[in-house]
């Protein structure tokens, strides 16, 4: 099924998607990779508030390329999201709704997803010239000093993403490998 | 004896770590085409279409066919009948590979310490490799490496008595571990014999070699082959989401070893496997 997601991503809409659905994602979306993780947890430890409202958001796990002049963006593909895993639970509990990444995700991620209502979404490794082209605005909202790895608030037209864990914790890795494998 | 000024070395660093990180080289790029015709999956068929597109993307548009533009890791061979005048060698390189990351608007994805993790900020230093040859030419490969894929690879002591099978165990095991995570579909790169240091310089090696030559060795052209077959039918796929192409080859190479040893290093490479060459 094709869905579009217009952010913010409500839990209500988080629990219509389901794992193999392909999705067009359109509106805000935040940029975020493993330093700016750390440091968004250290935050949270240390008490104070995180550099943006993170309800019903979802976090992006990319560090761009520069953008070359009058362009927005460079180069903009997923990083493997299983670094953020030791992370990723908090976040969830504090209202994150959904993850844009490729790659696996541990139990502790699928099992925070589904207590608190969160969707895993996959964009395709490798193919970060073409996904730029879904980004119309990109702006620096914390840690400048993090260059690739700086929070940053993009604006998405047509992001193209496949939902592969779901609120109920299906996960179209495993489904989508038995369909195929030999034995 | 000929004389190489490495400002020249400079400018081709900085060129081929622009060249390397826009344009798929042309093996690669058939071997995407004809997995695109093979792929039984229509999710993974689509996905396969859109790494061609985003290649095309890159070429014509000038951008990095990734993100993840790599540490740059550069392999050169220096003919012993060379001399390299007007500085050091290695500065010259790292020269060409700050100038290549800035000029091209590549990521700079290099931190100064593996723990205190401050980025350089120029993507130096770069990883390089010299090995001294016969003759007076110099030449120069720059393999930028991400690491979504570099993270998946894994290197193993095996013992003389594990032999063929206890490899292929080894290598299939390394990427059904990998699964979506490295970007597939992947290439490859296995080092077997020699040391520790030296299975894993191979296996890197070996992702130089464009991926529609086998080995010149026939077992080992044998087993290219079969793990080829192998690893496609592990069902891992396209982005890891189901699928036949799950490697578009399996390049392999092997050094004479110990006699108590089997050392085995497999380095896996995304679908790009970029690498640029110039000979000076």
């Amino acid at each position: 099924m094709i869905c579009t997601i217009e952010t913010p991503l409500t839990k209500q809409k988080v629990r219509e998607l389901k794992a193999g659905d392909t999705v067009s994602i359109n509106g805000v979306i935040y940029a975020a990779r493993d330093a700016a993780h750390k440091r968004m947890i250290a935050m949270i430890q240390a008490g104070e508030g995180l550099p943006f409202n993170i309800e019903d958001q979802i976090i992006y796990y990319v560090g761009p390329c520069p953008a070359k002049p009058g362009r927005v963006i460079g180069s903009a593909g997923p990083t493997t999201s299983g670094r953020m895993d030791v992370y990723a639970p908090k976040l969830i509990e504090m209202g994150l709704t959904g993850m844009i990444g490729k790659g696996l995700r541990s139990r502790e991620v699928v099992e925070a997803m589904v207590k608190y209502g969160a969707v895993y979404l996959g964009a395709v490794g490798g193919a970060g010239a073409l996904i730029a082209k879904s980004i119309v605005q990109e702006e620096v909202v914390a840690f400048p000093e993090l260059g690739p790895e700086a929070i940053r608030r993009l604006v998405v037209r047509d992001f193209p993403a496949t939902v592969i864990i779901d609120s109920r914790g299906n996960d179209l890795y495993k489904i989508g490998r038995e369909k195929h494998r030999c034995c | 004896m000929k004389t190489i000024n490495v400002s020249q070395i400079a400018e081709t660093v900085e060129r081929l770590c622009i060249e390397a990180n826009y344009c798929l080289n042309g093996d690669i790029l058939r071997a995407l085409k004809r997995g695109a015709e093979v792929e039984v999956s229509e999710t993974g068929k689509c996905i396969l279409n859109q790494i061609i597109a985003n290649a095309d993307i890159a070429r014509n548009e000038e951008i990095a066919i990734c993100q993840d533009t790599g540490m740059a890791v550069v392999f050169i061979d220096i003919g012993q009948d060379v001399h390299i005048t007007g500085g050091s060698l290695t500065e010259a390189v790292n020269e060409g590979v700050r100038r290549g990351y800035k000029k091209g608007y590549l990521r700079k994805s290099v931190v100064g310490d593996p723990i205190e993790r401050v980025n350089t900020g120029d993507n130096t230093p770069a990883v390089i490799h010299y090995t001294v040859v016969e003759g007076d030419n110099l030449k120069i490969a720059v393999a930028p490496k991400g690491f979504g894929s570099e993270n998946m690879s894994a290197l193993r002591m095996l013992k003389p008595s594990d032999g063929l099978e206890g490899v292929k165990k080894f290598i299939i095991e390394t990427v059904d571990r990998a699964g979506p995570n490295p970007c597939p579909p992947i290439v490859v790169g296995v080092g077997i014999g020699g040391t520790m240091e030296k299975a894993a310089i191979l296996a890197k090696k070996a992702l130089l070699r464009p991926i529609d030559i086998r080995s010149d060795v026939e077992y080992v052209k044998e087993l290219e082959i079969e793990m080829l077959g192998a690893l496609n039918s592990l069902g891992i796929g396209p982005a890891g989401l189901g699928g036949k192409v799950t490697a578009l080859a399996v390049n392999i190479e092997v050094f004479p070893t110990h006699i108590a040893g089997l050392p085995v290093a497999v380095n896996i490479s995304c679908h790009a496997t970029r690498h640029a060459e110039a000979v000076l």
